[in-house]
């Protein structure tokens, strides 16, 4: 390919969300499921008070299910008429395919975790002073940047193999512990769940940033080879 | 390994020099099975060139070893200038291979398909909309989504898009099947332009009446082998 | 001892040879001795009692498994480094995982056994013990990747990726699970096990350490050199299916 890595990434980033724009498959069904787990959790917990003390973990829970489905999706657009293939085979560099897809996936999830959070306030009672925001809104980019990488990276891995579907949980989910218990954590002081204060969250962004900054750089350098055939 | 210089040209010039696709007794794997047992092919610039065989007679296989997709596991392969024994993967930006798949995105526009694979490889709108024009999908088409078009028209959309990345090498699967008549015809017929303009086709295919007439050559692959020149 | 290799007149197509014999033996003496040792000489611990003979399996079985995935590390950078490119280290690398996920799961198993027995409870969450779980997750999927098909190289190179990517997100798991149990749990209950170990308890767990070693060894020549016959298998049909294709020509 005679452009650069950047251009082509950003040229199938903004594909990506112009595909899902015209569908609207993450619009329509991904982000209800995600608000319906928030409800199913509010049935079976039963409890405001339990509710209100465990709002923060539900909703990156729900964040961790739904980015399965997310990249489930963003995969079975490229493996329907063989585009995955049709890149590979035309020499498009894994490097720019990696960044574009997991950009395209980010912004997705971001808009999915703010579903999710207006479900906690709402749902939950969940309360975000000013100083709170902040810690939120820099937690849900982190977050979702590192989230985005790995589920790209092993995404990637599972499109197009029989049995993706159990494939791609079994191996993602082991790795996105840290950023369960981090954002989770860094969510509850900006929620100020049990009395944490804010400035007890932002430590926790010191993980999530190694989280997405690690797996950033590797998901980039390891996309090639895992993908390729 | 590294010490061999593959000698990687630009479109222009490349096929100038030699021979687009150059194999000698090249055998290729899929799996354990050798759908290439020993093939030896020589394709010139600007022609096309229908493959002709029975269904598992490795017509895919030979036209994936020379996109770079199957490795070479004995014998020598060139294609445009690219040694296929040590860089294969570096052929990939010259070729186009179109199978039983198009590689298209069916939520989006003809015209967004096309422009992607424009845009991957720097090509400005002017030459994005030449691309459409060739194909003869400019106008009304331009603005329809995939999943609304027949399938010739897929096919031409597909097509497009190796214009439009300048694909200097096109490997057609079976590019017929599936197609009404008139779709059969208008395929044929910027196929036809397309070689004229410079680039270099091989067709497989084993519809003969179809197939053989737009082939300025013939040859038959039988058992991993190509048979001799059936001009 | 079955009939030496010479007679065999196929050396190559078992996968024992002399050195896997006698290791095999030694190793089947030494897990003798540790069975009487562990279960017979040692006394019972003035804590546990008598579930503290659970340890003599348990901790070289945890050791093996450790011991065993940083194998696959090891091996899978090998493989992927041009200069020492071979399938050979490919092998090793699955071999040693297949061991690594099966004494992993027995020491998990034995573990939480003897967690009941001495805590009165199957699992805590430690972070000790929260790695090992999610270490033991991670090379089943590992596993997984290895039998997704495709050609001998293809199956080395990703999975070999996998194993380094493994690798890195063990000690971030470790770490955050770590700082997640600071705030919750004020003492480790596995950090500080109160076993009065006396010297010949210690010595035997040092026994079962060295003989589980042993045993890894010998499992890991034999499943490495199955997977080498296995993949052979794959091959050699290659040969002749490339006669058969030629002849098909006439």
């Amino acid at each position: 390919m005679r452009s650069g890595t950047l251009a082509v990434a950003r040229a199938i980033a903004r594909r990506d969300l112009l595909v899902e724009w015209r569908s609207r498959v993450v619009t329509n069904q991904v982000i209800p499921f995600a608000v319906l787990v928030m409800v199913m959790f509010a049935f079976a917990l039963d409890s405001d008070a339990v509710l209100e003390r465990v709002a923060p973990g539900l909703v990156w829970l729900a964040t961790i299910f739904s980015v399965l489905f997310l990249t489930a999706r963003s995969f079975a657009v490229e493996t329907a008429d063989g585009a995955l293939d049709a890149m590979r085979s035309a020499g498009v560099n894994p490097v720019a395919i990696f960044l574009g897809k997991s950009v395209a996936v980010a912004v997705q999830l971001l808009v999915l975790d703010v579903a999710l959070v207006v479900a906690a306030v709402v749902l939950y009672r969940a309360d975000v002073s000013l100083g709170g925001g902040v810690l939120l809104v820099t937690t849900i980019l982190v977050a979702t940047t590192g989230l985005a990488s790995v589920a790209t990276l092993y995404g990637g891995l599972a499109a197009g193999t029989k049995g993706r579907e159990t494939l791609l949980p079994l191996l993602l989910l082991p790795v996105v512990a840290p950023v369960l218990i981090g954002a989770t954590r860094a969510t509850e002081s900006a929620f100020g769940t049990n009395g944490i204060a804010v400035s007890e969250g932002w430590p926790w962004l010191g993980l999530l940033a190694v989280f997405a900054v690690l797996f950033s750089v590797v998901g980039a350098v390891a996309f090639g080879p895992l993908v390729d055939e | 390994m590294s010490g061999a210089q593959p000698i990687v040209t630009s479109a222009a010039d490349g096929a100038a020099t030699g021979s687009v696709v150059e194999l000698i007794d090249a055998v290729a794997l899929i799996g354990s099975f050798p759908a290439l047992a020993g093939a030896s092919l020589r394709v010139e610039r600007g022609e096309i060139l229908l493959l002709r065989g029975p269904n598992g007679a490795g017509k895919t296989s030979l036209l994936r070893l020379c996109a770079g997709l199957l490795p070479l596991e004995r014998g020598s392969a060139s294609v445009c200038g690219v040694d296929l024994a040590t860089d294969r993967e570096l052929v990939r930006a010259h070729v186009g291979i179109i199978g039983h798949t198009n590689g298209l995105y069916h939520d989006l526009t003809v015209a967004e398909n096309v422009g992607f694979w424009g845009r991957l490889s720097g090509a400005t709108s002017a030459e994005v909309h030449e691309a459409m024009q060739r194909m003869g999908l400019d106008g009304r088409l331009s603005g329809v989504r995939v999943s609304k078009l027949s399938a010739g028209q897929r096919r031409r959309t597909a097509l497009a898009g190796l214009v439009a990345r300048r694909a200097e090498l096109w490997l057609l699967d079976e590019p017929h099947a599936g197609l009404d008549a008139d779709g059969r015809d208008e395929l044929d017929r910027v196929l036809r332009a397309a070689a004229a303009a410079g680039a270099t086709i091989i067709v497989a295919s084993h519809e003969l009446e179809r197939a053989g007439g737009l082939a300025t050559r013939q040859v038959e692959i039988v058992a991993g082998q190509v048979r001799g020149d059936l001009r | 001892m079955t009939a030496s290799t010479a007679t065999t007149g196929r050396p190559d197509r078992v996968t024992g040879t002399p050195f896997t014999r006698a290791l095999g033996i030694v190793t089947l003496v030494g897990v003798l001795w540790l069975s009487w040792f562990g279960l017979f000489v040692t006394p019972a611990d003035v804590n546990q009692g008598e579930s503290v003979r659970i340890m003599y399996a348990h901790v070289p079985g945890a050791w093996l498994a450790y011991l065993a995935f940083v194998v696959t590390g090891i091996s899978s950078a090998a493989y992927l480094w041009r200069r020492t490119r071979s399938l050979t280290w490919d092998r090793i690398a699955g071999a040693s995982a297949e061991i690594g996920v099966l004494f992993m799961g027995i020491s998990l198993v034995t573990g939480s056994l003897w967690g009941r027995l001495t805590w009165g409870t199957f699992w805590t969450w430690d972070a000790r013990l929260t790695t090992t779980a999610f270490l033991f997750v991670t090379y089943v999927g590992y596993l997984a990747v290895r039998n997704l098909g495709g050609s001998h190289h293809q199956r080395a190179r990703r999975s070999a990726v996998l194993a380094l990517l493994a690798v890195l997100e063990i000690p971030l798991v470790h770490f955050s699970v770590e700082l997640w149990n600071s705030l919750h749990q004020e003492a480790s209950v596995a950090g500080n096990t109160d076993v009065t170990m006396d010297g010949l308890m210690l010595f035997t767990l040092f026994l079962g350490v060295i003989v589980f070693t042993l045993m890894y060894v010998w499992l890991l020549l034999h499943r490495q050199r199955a997977l080498a016959l296995q993949d052979l298998v794959d091959d050699t049909g290659l040969d002749l299916a490339i006669a058969a294709r030629r002849a098909e020509v006439g």
